[in-house]
């Protein structure tokens, strides 16, 4: 319903920054995910048999990350809820593999989600297996004929996979087969792989169902949807606002736009291009698009290599030269400062020459910055000087670094391009 | 200065705030945009990097204490134990009260539960912001605890935002499998005008600003080239201002005599760099020692160490014996060795010279050996040469290899630098550089060394 009442740009300005914040960081679920009909069909049939027909069911969603898959089981979610047989019975258990590390902890979490912390009490069980049947027996209902079912949904389902055992999994999927109470084991996870990390006895448990979310949009829907997500809601209180801003020029330039940064829209970019929309600029532009993509793609290594002392840098240079010389082998320091020494005499007019520690120290803040790594990496019985180390940076990022450095010597610049130190 | 505008936050607020971060005009701009109003959501997780003393920490959390925003700062290198995190950030949201309800030895799991029942008694109605300084230390804690922080906004379903504050690129924090990709958001380091403006800041009230500009060029000139840090150049400005300013007090030269008291400060920066700058003494140290001597030596640790005698000859002998190969000793440490056949010395692994790659044990017969050889007086294998070696070893001027229970012929390393040997056996006039093996090399190769 739109108010009739005349809204001032800043008002407007801070009520699309509002929506768009929220749709973009906080996620809101759409009415139905894009391209993602059979798959959304599929787990809404299965959850649905095990809600209303009391059939057991496990099933693995599977994609990258961002794909979409805590979206989609949201929108199904929200689905079965509203059915009429599902919205009495149906128990939800959110676990989460990030959250619960343990056995233990999970069985806890879920007495907790169940509301059975006053039943189980002060009992003490002897294993894993008794204590979830008697909080699946305590659901039963009055006349212990049926019981209700429970929908299981495990984030991040390979890192349950690490658990001592497996135990989890293994009574989880054990119930789901053995046809007492209705239980669905949805996992959702990003690794392709995950069904090498499941046991023998766990793997044939697991009724191999998997749902795989790989995106099948066309280009031109996906710029659709891009465009979708930047623009005003209809019901906007101000009109023309949301009429200038969802027809604004970089609409038209959306579509060369995506195929020149070769970047995808995530909603990183997009968040990044919404937050430079103020009073002064209360539009968005291309530029904005273009501006957000160059940070995201900045090389973080390079731009760490423009803040380091010139000291520094000739030691990066030297390490370089070594890499070169000898075809990556490891290097220590006292390799490097003699490289470094070999360039103050022959080819330096500006560097000074600089006293041995004074070396040392630069070169424990390369080592500080992690750009420098020791090679074994644990308790070091050899002295610092000998101790052997790789540089992490490849010759590329150096040569670029070099060219964006303020004030470089044209010294070190040619010693850096020379091709013999 | 441009007027920094940002809707939801009072216009005087942000001014002061702009004049007390200096040079950091567009990086607060620019958090302020990505944190939008304070009853909007920002994005889940930010991760801002970049040089030390680049003004990340003070720059973030000025920006919370004067807007009085609602935030918890935790500093990673304190947290021992990930509990202390959860008990920190509980506190500042929530009062002590919510803290002490975690049970010992929290989980992420208890966390997690304890913030949503918080949260859900008391909702945010404006963003929270968890500061998260050194955050490279979180990477050793426990390796759930990065990626859930990174995605807590969706795990509590509350607006809060975590920020990350690091040195380290975000490159090495990734986890294997992925996790939340945060904002990433980079702090440039000063350049050399921009070091001179903030430097001048604390400029001594009894002389001109010009002066010390003109000081603070002169400091940066010698160490500019080596270190970029601003705390440091900062403790160096303080600790040589009044050297700088002695001539002037003593009425030998005018403020506008720049060269004369550019000559006057250069060699003690100079001899700063070799000692304050590498904490090989202390301020305090520094400060008296230029009071009472006209001629200050170069002050170093190593300088301050007095062997005896034997020891002097010992720590030579176990030099050459480390860097030295074992066939060689015959040529350089007999009196007559006979007919040397001039065979190619140079065995290919060794061509990587050998002082590059670091000392080599030897035994202690070898090390005896070369002992005698070496003192110009006849000396008797008594037990006090033998108990100088195991001081040396406590000393930690050699160091020992091998088992310690291997008593018939213990293994030794020399553990000091060619520079130390140098300036011993000035004193006992031993001229190592004829029994070093590099020095016969450059005669065979004509490569250049030290």
């Amino acid at each position: 319903m739109s108010k009739r009442r005349s809204l001032t740009e800043a008002q407007c300005v801070s009520l699309a920054q509002k929506l768009l914040r929220e749709r973009l960081c906080h996620q809101k679920l759409p009415d139905r995910p894009l391209a993602l009909d059979s798959q959304y069909k599929h787990l809404l049939e299965l959850l649905r048999r095990t809600a209303v027909h009391g059939e057991s069911n496990s099933v693995l969603i599977v994609g990258p990350r961002g794909s979409g898959k805590t979206m989609l089981l949201g929108c199904v979610l929200r689905e079965l809820m509203s059915l009429k047989e599902a919205q009495k019975n149906v128990l939800l258990v959110e676990l989460n593999g990030l959250l619960q590390t343990d056995d233990k902890i999970a069985l806890k979490e879920i007495t907790r989600q169940l509301h059975l912390e006053n039943v189980v009490g002060d009992k003490v069980f002897g294993s894993f297996a008794e204590n979830l049947a008697f909080l699946l027996e305590a659901l039963k209902k009055g006349d212990k004929s049926s019981s209700r079912p429970v929908v299981f949904v495990l984030d991040e389902f390979d890192l349950f996979a690490h658990h001592k055992n497996q135990t989890l999994l293994y009574n989880l999927l054990d119930v789901s087969q053995s046809a007492q109470t209705p239980v669905a084991v949805l996992g959702l996870t990003c690794r392709l792989d995950v069904l090498e990390l499941l046991e023998k006895r766990v793997k044939s448990r697991f009724s191999h169902r998997q749902i795989h979310l790989f995106s099948s949009l066309s280009f031109a829907q996906y710029v659709d949807a891009v465009r979708s997500q930047l623009s005003l809601p209809p019901d906007f209180p101000d009109p023309k606002f949301s009429d200038a801003w969802n027809h604004s020029s970089y609409t038209q330039s959306l579509f060369p736009l995506s195929a020149f940064t070769a970047g995808i829209f995530k909603p990183i970019h997009l968040f990044l291009s919404v937050s430079r929309v103020s009073v002064s600029h209360s539009t968005l532009h291309e530029a904005d698009l273009l501006e957000a993509s160059r940070l995201i793609s900045a090389d973080s290594k390079a731009i760490i290599l423009h803040g380091l002392s010139i000291l520094e840098l000739c030691l990066i240079i030297a390490m370089k030269h070594l890499n070169d010389t000898y075809d990556g082998e490891p290097f220590n320091f006292q390799m490097v400062h003699n490289e470094f020494k070999k360039f103050i005499q022959r080819k330096s007019h500006s560097i000074h020459k600089f006293e041995k520690p004074v070396v040392m120290k630069a070169f424990e803040h390369l080592l500080q910055l992690e750009l420098v790594r020791p090679v074994d990496s644990g308790v070091c019985k050899v002295q610092r000087e000998y101790q052997l180390m790789r540089l992490m940076l490849e010759h590329g990022q150096v040569m670029e670094a070099l060219q964006r450095y303020p004030q470089c010597p044209t010294d070190v610049k040619q010693w850096a391009l020379s091709a013999f130190a | 200065m441009a007027l920094i505008k940002c809707p939801g936050y009072p216009e005087d607020t942000l001014r002061s705030l702009a004049e007390r971060l200096p040079c950091r005009e567009t990086q607060l701009a620019t958090l302020l945009a990505l944190m939008g109003q304070p009853d909007q959501y920002s994005y889940p997780s930010v991760f801002i990097y970049g040089h030390r003393a680049t003004g990340k920490s003070h720059v973030v959390l000025s920006i919370m204490k004067d807007l009085e925003l609602p935030h918890a700062s935790v500093d990673c290198v304190e947290c021992v134990s990930s509990g202390l995190l959860f008990h920190q950030v509980l506190s500042a949201f929530f009062g002590p009260d919510a803290a002490a309800l975690l049970p010992r030895c929290p989980s992420l799991s208890d966390f997690v539960r304890l913030y949503k029942q918080m949260s859900s008694n008391s909702p945010a109605t404006q963003t929270r912001y968890i500061i998260l300084d050194r955050a490279e230390r979180m990477r050793d804690m426990d390796f759930s605890l990065l990626p859930a922080l990174l995605r807590l906004q969706e795990l509590v379903n509350d607006n809060v935002t975590v920020i990350l504050l690091s040195e380290i690129v975000w490159e090495k924090f990734r986890p294997n499998t992925g996790c939340f990709e945060p904002l990433l958001f980079h702090f440039p380091d000063y350049s050399k005008a921009e070091l001179v403006q903030i430097l001048s800041w604390d400029h001594h009230p009894s002389y001109t600003p010009e002066l010390y500009a003109s000081y603070i060029n002169i400091l940066l000139g010698v160490f500019f080239s080596v270190c970029r840090d601003l705390r440091e150049l900062r403790h160096l400005a303080v600790l040589n201002f009044s050297k700088f300013c002695e001539p002037l007090e003593k009425g030998e030269a005018k403020e506008s005599d720049i060269h004369k008291l550019w000559k006057n400060i250069e060699p003690h920066l100079q001899r700063a760099m070799q000692t304050v700058y590498l904490r090989e003494v202390s301020s305090v140290q520094w400060e008296q020692q230029f009071f009472f001597s006209p001629l200050p030596v170069v002050l170093s640790a190593h300088a301050h160490i007095e062997l005896p005698y034997y020891s002097k000859f010992l720590l030579i002998a176990a030099y050459l014996a480390s860097f030295n190969p074992a066939r060689t000793d015959r040529r350089f440490f007999l009196k007559s060795h006979g007919k040397i056949r001039k065979t190619n010395f140079l065995k290919k692994h060794e061509k990587t010279s050998n002082h590059l790659l670091g000392p080599k044990p030897f035994p202690l017969d070898r090390l005896m050996a070369i002992f005698y050889s070496v003192v110009d007086s006849r000396v008797a294998p008594t037990a006090s040469i033998f108990s100088q070696i195991s001081s040396l070893v406590t000393l930690q001027l050699l160091s020992q290899v091998g088992h310690d229970d291997q008593l018939d012929s213990p293994k030794y390393k020399c553990s000091v630098s060619l520079d130390f040997i140098l300036a011993i056996s000035r004193c006992v006039c031993v001229c190592v550089r004829l029994y070093r093996y590099q020095y016969y090399k450059f005669l065979n190769d004509t490569q250049p060394y030290i």
